[in-house]
């Protein structure tokens, strides 16, 4: 059949964010050959996009702040579904993580005392977020591409994974010497999988098909916020970690929970979902409906009444600083607000584009003149942002915003110390990760997330390498692999990607968007069903060399893949928690705080299980800690 | 009126077609006709195709659109959409500029709309060009080497004042739209005597890094031919990020250049100290 190119390593590293990155210069500092594959170029990845900063608790701005405060915020954000051992060793671990790409050559933004500067930011509760600007994530990934790249690691660009492969040989060298955690009943599953030793792909200038043969895989792909139409999330984010994983037989965890960032532009249509920053309301910006009002304090949910101001003028004296004040509305949990947005444009009492305004103009009316130059300082890419691409002046006109799809807070489940997954050799670290943020995640966490478990994964990947052998590839697998591939570019006839990926991210959108019912959810699984039937024929004319038709083909199964997913867990979880609000079920039930919902293949059909797995205990010191900080 | 795009067949995966019209708000809509570098990597031509120009599109929409429509094999790369992430660079109506970042409204619409990939680099197809030199070369450049942490805890201390023209060289987002501009690569094809705009900023990041010690300028002079560029200042004007590339970056450099290596003073001191001590 076709030929292919083959490529050897130690460690292989998929996807070159902030995760991969990080997972691919400790492999290699523990002195594995690693290969970093990624679908762009490097330095592209999504990690470039964040913006506000990197949680860490080094108490530079306020010395009350330490690791138990930053594990309980944690864990409240995410509605105590998440795996404490991660919260657990990220919030210990992030100031070093920090400090590390200072020594890298990071210049992070610096207090009076020429320490890192450390900002607010939602859900925690003193100054913690590392920053430079509003370019954090650039700041990150910038760092660690040019470290990475003096450390001899092999880069692949502008590639695609297209199969994880399986060992097909000795058996029992995947089964020895899992490390996995045993508590957590992992280890019992992990006995039984096939170990995972490389993956088939192709590069897209060329359309030629390569084998990565490894002993260890971390996958480092993102997110899945291409699966809805309107979202903050570049095209990369097609859920292929997480459909990766799942086909080689992996457990997916906690998919239900995606969150809707509330601010999203709207208007015009072509940047339609792109990211309006939380730190416009920080600065005093206002939401409002089509009549003026100021909707936001209407719904203060009973929990919040007490931390929330009264009237405009107590949020104003808070976002200026005064300690004794109370937020204002607009700065509740991003899914209250998104909810609240939701509800307002629905109700018929939106905006011409069909969002709410947000009004930072208006302090003019405090500030006076002084208030022009003010927005432009302190949220300089904001006023760019919408100058360039809406032509208009936020110091003078309100923006329209409304909820854009950011973040999937499930992912692969890992064991919280190694990051492997069930299946063994096969690691995932940042967002395609599951575990750290539970049912939602807080602004600021992310990039902690993506050092902290990025060098996990890459010193229990390089473990897991030295300690076992080089697989077998059969070559069975990657035939199947290269026929399934090539369908679309040898198909005459058939249907365009583009149209399948359009519907399917409108149907997501429509049906298991931020208000979700089972009914809508029942039609969505149909859907999906008679979606991936038209996608087993679409054709991608062309040839090989960088068509972008083909690489839509191929990113679809797994973008259906992970719409499964979160639709089947969206559904088995009958209640409203976090990031997942269900009209029919508009209450937290307590019964549905004892466990995850995962996902994985199985049953006579090898059709998508979902399995409701007991958090386990937690250790009474940590109980402590999180009783002590309420 | 021209049929919005929301009717047609196929859309794009990102491109949003215009919703059903709130109101009269499809004022701007027009045909836009585009020309577009069409090329297997060897020769090449412009071809012409007509697609929907509606309010507040960018160049890039254009592009996605008659992907969608009309040429589904056109290839483009790009990531963001935000111009965060310098993938999209092209040439627009022979501007070099990121395509996301680039708003129809901003061109002229009685003349067609000419795309082509950026000229300093290797053709790949169509608006995608060979960009790993640039990866190559930031290679050579020697890497960040900080001091000994200031504080017992292992950390630094900087003042904000100190880092702030460091910072403004690291808004680079990679676009190598400089690099695109710049006669020494785009004329004379300097690649290996020359790194280019993009890593005169990223050698002056480094060597105004109140951390770093090691010592660059020797290589500036010798290895990477700072000597060539003449100051014309393209690069800086083509900056989506607005570095002052000239003013800031390179003609510093080239001052440091002249001080170790052209200044009697420093050259007799240079017999007793091989390396000027302190930086920056």
């Amino acid at each position: 059949m076709n030929s292919y190119e083959t490529h050897e390593h130690d460690v292989l590293v998929i996807g070159a964010g902030g995760a991969g990155l990080r997972a691919a210069i400790e492999a290699s500092a523990a002195g594995c050959s690693v290969a970093l594959v990624c679908k762009s170029l490097l330095g592209k990845a999504h990690t470039v996009m964040a913006e506000g900063g990197m949680a860490a608790s080094m108490a530079n701005v306020d010395d009350r702040d330490n690791w138990k405060v930053h594990f309980a915020d944690t864990m409240r954000g995410g509605q105590y579904l998440n795996n404490w051992v991660m919260a657990q060793h990220h919030a210990k671990e992030a100031p070093a993580r920090v400090r590390e790409l200072e020594a890298w050559g990071a210049v992070f933004d610096r207090t009076a005392d020429g320490r890192i500067l450390q900002r607010n930011f939602g859900g925690h509760r003193y100054p913690r977020l590392a920053h430079v600007g509003d370019r954090t994530g650039l700041e990150m990934i910038r760092t660690l591409q040019d470290y990475g790249v003096h450390r001899g690691i092999d880069v692949f660009m502008e590639m695609t994974v297209h199969t994880l492969l399986l060992d097909s040989g000795a058996s029992d060298l995947g089964r020895s010497a899992l490390r996995a955690d045993t508590s957590s009943g992992m280890s019992a599953r992990s006995a039984d999988l096939p170990r995972v030793i490389g993956a088939f792909g192709y590069d897209r200038p060329r359309g030629q098909f390569r084998v990565w043969k490894a002993r260890a895989v971390v996958l480092a792909t993102g997110g899945i916020g291409k699966a809805f139409r309107i979202t903050s999330n570049s095209w990369e984010y097609t859920g292929d970690g997480h459909a990766l994983a799942y086909e080689a037989g992996a457990d997916l965890m906690d998919m239900e929970f995606v969150q809707f960032h509330p601010t999203g532009m709207v208007w015009p249509p072509s940047v339609r979902g792109l990211l309006v920053t939380e730190g416009v309301r920080g600065e005093g910006g206002r939401l409002l409906n089509k009549d003026g009002k100021r909707f936001m304090f209407d719904d203060v949910p009973p929990l919040y009444r007490n931390q929330v101001a009264t009237d405009a003028e107590e949020g104003w004296r808070y976002v200026t600083g005064d300690k004794n004040a109370n937020r204002p509305p607009e700065l509740l949990t991003r899914d209250h607000v998104a909810r609240c947005i939701n509800r307002e444009v629905k109700a018929g009492r939106g905006s011409p584009h069909g969002g709410v305004y947000l009004d930072i103009a208006w302090i003019k009316e405090k500030l006076g003149g002084a208030a022009e130059a003010h927005i432009k300082k302190k949220l300089p890419s904001m006023y760019h942002q919408f100058h360039t691409l809406a032509g208009l002046d936020i110091t003078k006109e309100p923006m329209e915003v409304g909820p854009t799809t950011h973040y999937v807070m499930g992912g692969v489940r890992v064991d919280g110390d190694t990051q492997m997954s069930t299946v063994p050799g096969l690691f995932a670290a940042g967002e395609v990760a599951a575990g750290l943020h539970g049912a939602n995640r807080l602004g600021g966490n992310s990039l902690s997330d993506l050092v902290v478990f990025g060098k996990r994964a890459g010193e229990h990947a390089a473990a897991f390498a030295k300690e076992h052998g080089a697989g077998a590839v059969n070559p069975a697998q990657v035939e199947d692999a290269q026929r399934r591939a090539l369908g679309p570019l040898e198909r005459k006839t058939g249907e365009n990607p583009y149209a399948i990926q359009h519907d399917l991210q409108g149907m997501m959108q429509d049906l298991v968007g931020i208000v979700r019912t089972e009914a809508e959810m029942t039609r969505a699984l149909e859907g999906i069903k008679k979606l991936r039937e038209r996608a087993a024929s679409v054709a991608a004319p062309g040839s090989r060399e960088y068509n972008p038709g083909w690489n839509t083909a191929i990113d679809l199964s797994n973008l259906l893949t992970v719409s499964e997913a979160v639709t089947r867990a969206a559904l088995e979880r009958k209640e409203s928690r976090g990031a997942q609000f269900r009209e029919d079920y508009p209450a937290k039930r307590d019964e549905y705080a004892a466990f995850n919902i995962v996902l994985r293949r199985g049953g006579v059909t090898d059709a998508m299980q979902v399995v409701r797995e007991p958090l386990r205990p937690m250790p009474e010191e940590l109980k402590k800690v999180i009783e002590e900080n309420k | 009126m021209a049929k919005p795009a929301a009717d047609k067949a196929y859309s794009t995966p990102d491109a949003e077609p215009a919703r059903p019209s709130p109101g009269p708000s499809t004022p701007g809509t027009r045909r836009g006709v585009f020309k577009i570098w069409r090329s297997d990597g060897t020769g090449g031509e412009f071809k012409e195709y007509t697609t929907t120009v509606s309010e507040g599109m960018v160049v890039l929409d254009a592009v996605h659109q008659i992907q969608a429509e009309s040429a589904p094999d056109l290839a483009c790369r790009w990531n963001c959409k935000a111009g965060k992430c310098g993938s999209c660079s092209a040439e627009i109506n022979g501007q070099p500029k990121l395509m996301c970042m680039t708003r129809m409204d901003q061109l002229p619409a009685d003349t067609p709309t000419t795309i082509e990939p950026m000229r300093a680099f290797p053709p790949i197809k169509d608006l995608v060009t060979d960009v790993s030199w640039n990866f190559r070369v930031k290679k050579r450049i020697a890497p960040f080497k900080p001091r000994k942490p200031d504080a017992p805890d292992g950390t630094w201390r900087m003042q904000q004042a100190d880092v702030d023209r460091v910072q403004e060289f690291r808004k680079c987002i990679e676009c190598f739209l400089c690099q695109d501009v710049c006669h020494v690569l785009r004329d004379h094809h300097k690649h290996e005597e020359f790194i280019g705009p993009r890593f005169y900023v990223h050698a002056a990041a480094l060597e105004m890094h109140p951390l770093d010690t090691a010592d660059r300028v020797s290589d500036l002079k010798n290895e990477f031919g700072i000597g060539y560029c003449n100051i014309t200042k393209c690069c800086t004007k083509v900056c989506p990020e607005h570095i002052t590339i000239t003013d800031n970056a390179i003609i510093p450099l080239k001052e440091r250049v002249v001080d170790e290596f052209f200044d009697p003073l420093t050259r007799l001191l240079r017999v007793f100290r091989p390396k000027p001590a302190g930086r920056p």
